[in-house]
């Protein structure tokens, strides 16, 4: 069991922000997350996020439309009841393939995109009726907070890093208890 | 935001490739005149050579093209990420110039019956009891002669003026103060809107003057697009190959690893647009299936069928597999790898676009005819490019979007 001070650093521009991110990684301190009212582009490696995984679900659901589709149309058009369109018999699926490739298009596009963004909202938990977790609404304003959970040697550093890098306030929002995992 | 070396010397190296390009293109342009001895239907022409020579023409002319169109592109839009290599796009579209007037002669030779690379040119073709006489041209000719010279003139003037006021703008603004140098920009944003107006139509036009009327009797609406695409591609694979080589030669230091990623995502993405553009226009003649249109397709399957299927998985499979990733975005050897291919692939395309509507069944596959004369305005345009890159900074002055662009990243 580990006893963790949560901090909340205010600040009313990026810039200093940024700094004091990189400052912050660079004394070995893990930032929890931060809050900003719009993107900033570029805070991802200063930060410390790490690369998202969401291309490879792009990927995975791409793949698992073209072969839904290819398997809905060769079920239809050629295996249950092969039609003749145009002079054009669909007796393989291989010989009338120009005539499938818009719907394989189409599907691996669909199932993509409505993949990545479930994934996304269920993800970062932005389903109906979700509670805001948002410790302090003024950063969906003009401020930006970087939020910290840190013991207390680590505390202290950070108290130093946030002040200097001209912090508007630091704010101690008392304890959180971790427990351990295993 | 470095800026220092923002004076591009044209290294030695490359003006001397470039000249050595022209004089073996050169060489062979002429031994191509003299030796192309394939047979038309009735005369003797030269016709593979003149095609081929239009070919090369209009490759590079449409990415001069298809550079001041993504220029303009950028003002309309009001983007900032592609401010620092604003210098790169404008020396690209400033090959507008010569790639037209290279056009513009082979048009004049084809109006004098030189070569016989628009059937609708020939004498008496609309005149009845001629030997040439075509009814299916006889019934359009009023579209063409006169008429397709006058736009053939508009759309050239239109085009030059539009690349020349962009570029001048830009380098005025250069000499102002920061303030007065906005005036300057607002200009160019309301230059580019109507540029892109007048660029949405003349290429589709020019697209079905030029290149569909090699193929008079035949016609399909997609063809301006497809064609634009293309030269969009084209244009962007230029921009990034120069970017990277630029970078590797020690300037645009200023130019961020995400301006970078993003060339190469048009790149990409583009390659995409080219493909979806060329497929819709084969499927639904394909599945129509009408004697008039599928002519076009039936001389490219029955003599073309190895260059049709190159082109397509030059120009779609290849960019696909080794772009989609992030870091192959990233990674300046994979631009250029993948760039030089597909910029093959590009003009291959456009070789099949023009060769069967002129040389027809006669083709005997790429020789060093569509070799030569590739390298020839090869070197051309890396002359003039890098000419144009030479006379002004790379990086502009007062745009008001330069901070954002210098600071591009994510």
């Amino acid at each position: 069991m580990a006893t963790k001070q949560i901090i909340h650093g205010i600040y009313s521009d990026e810039v200093p922000l940024l700094d004091a991110c990189a400052k912050l990684r660079a004394s070995g301190i893990r930032i929890k997350d931060v809050f900003t009212p719009f993107p900033v582009h570029g805070i991802d490696p200063v930060v410390g996020v790490p690369r998202t995984r969401i291309a490879i679900c792009a990927f995975i659901y791409g793949i698992t439309g073209l072969s839904l589709a290819t398997l809905m149309m060769w079920y239809m058009m050629v295996h249950d009841w092969p039609n003749d369109i145009g002079g054009k018999p669909n007796w393989n699926y291989y010989s009338a393939i120009p005539a499938f490739i818009p719907i394989t298009f189409e599907s691996t596009v669909f199932c993509a995109a409505h993949g990545m963004s479930l994934t996304y909202l269920l993800r970062c938990w932005l389903v109906p009726g979700a509670k805001a977790k948002n410790p302090d609404p003024r950063t969906t304003d003009d401020k930006f907070m970087i939020y910290l959970e840190l013991n207390e040697e680590q505390s202290k550093k950070a108290d130093e890093i946030l002040r200097s890098t001209g912090a508007e306030e630091v704010n101690y929002k008392g304890t959180i208890t971790i427990e351990p995992k295993y | 935001m470095n800026t220092d070396k923002l004076n591009f010397v044209v290294p030695a190296k490359a003006k001397m490739t470039s000249m050595i390009l022209m004089a073996v293109g050169l060489v062979s342009i002429i031994c191509m005149f003299l030796f192309d001895k394939q047979p038309d239907d009735h005369h003797y022409h030269a016709t593979r050579a003149w095609a081929n020579v239009f070919a090369g023409s209009f490759f590079f002319m449409a990415i001069a093209l298809g550079a001041a169109f993504f220029l303009g592109l950028q003002y309309a839009a009001e983007a900032g990420w592609a401010t620092t290599i604003k210098r790169i796009i404008e020396a690209v579209s400033w090959f507008l110039p010569v790639g037209l007037s290279c056009l513009l002669l082979i048009f004049i030779f084809s109006q004098l019956h030189m070569n016989t690379i628009y059937p609708w040119m020939a004498e008496g073709v609309a005149t009845e009891g001629s030997e040439n006489y075509d009814a299916v041209i006889a019934g359009k000719i009023g579209y063409f002669g006169i008429f397709w010279w006058i736009r053939t003139l508009l759309y050239m003037v239109a085009w030059v003026m539009f690349t020349w006021k962009l570029r001048q703008n830009s380098i005025e603004a250069d000499a102002l103060g920061h303030e007065e140098a906005k005036g300057y920009h607002w200009k160019n944003v309301k230059l580019s809107a109507w540029f892109m107006v007048v660029f949405a139509v003349t290429s589709s036009t020019s697209a079905w003057d030029w290149i569909m009327s090699i193929d008079t009797h035949w016609f399909s609406t997609m063809m301006g697009w497809y064609i634009f695409s293309g030269m969009w591609v084209s244009a962007m694979i230029t921009v990034t190959i120069l970017v990277v080589w630029l970078k590797k030669l020690g300037y645009l230091e200023f130019v961020t690893e995400s301006t970078v990623h993003d060339i190469g995502k048009w790149m990409f993405a583009i390659s995409f647009l080219w493909t979806y553009l060329y497929f819709s226009q084969f499927m639904l003649i394909w599945y129509a299936d009408i004697p008039e249109e599928v002519t076009y397709y039936q001389t490219r399957w029955e003599s073309y069928k190895a260059l049709m299927w190159t082109v397509l998985m030059v120009n779609f499979s290849f960019p696909m597999i080794m772009l989609m990733s992030r870091d192959s975005k990233r990674n300046y050897f994979f631009l250029i790898f993948v760039g030089v291919i597909i910029f093959i692939g590009h003009y291959l395309d456009i070789i099949m676009v023009v060769m069967p509507g002129t040389v027809g069944h006669h083709w005997t596959g790429i020789s060093w005819m569509e070799v030569g004369n590739f390298l020839f305005f090869l070197g051309l345009f890396i002359y003039v490019v890098l000419n144009n890159l030479s006379k002004r900074p790379l990086l502009v002055k007062n745009h008001p979007f330069l901070e954002e662009s210098a600071h591009h990243s994510y």
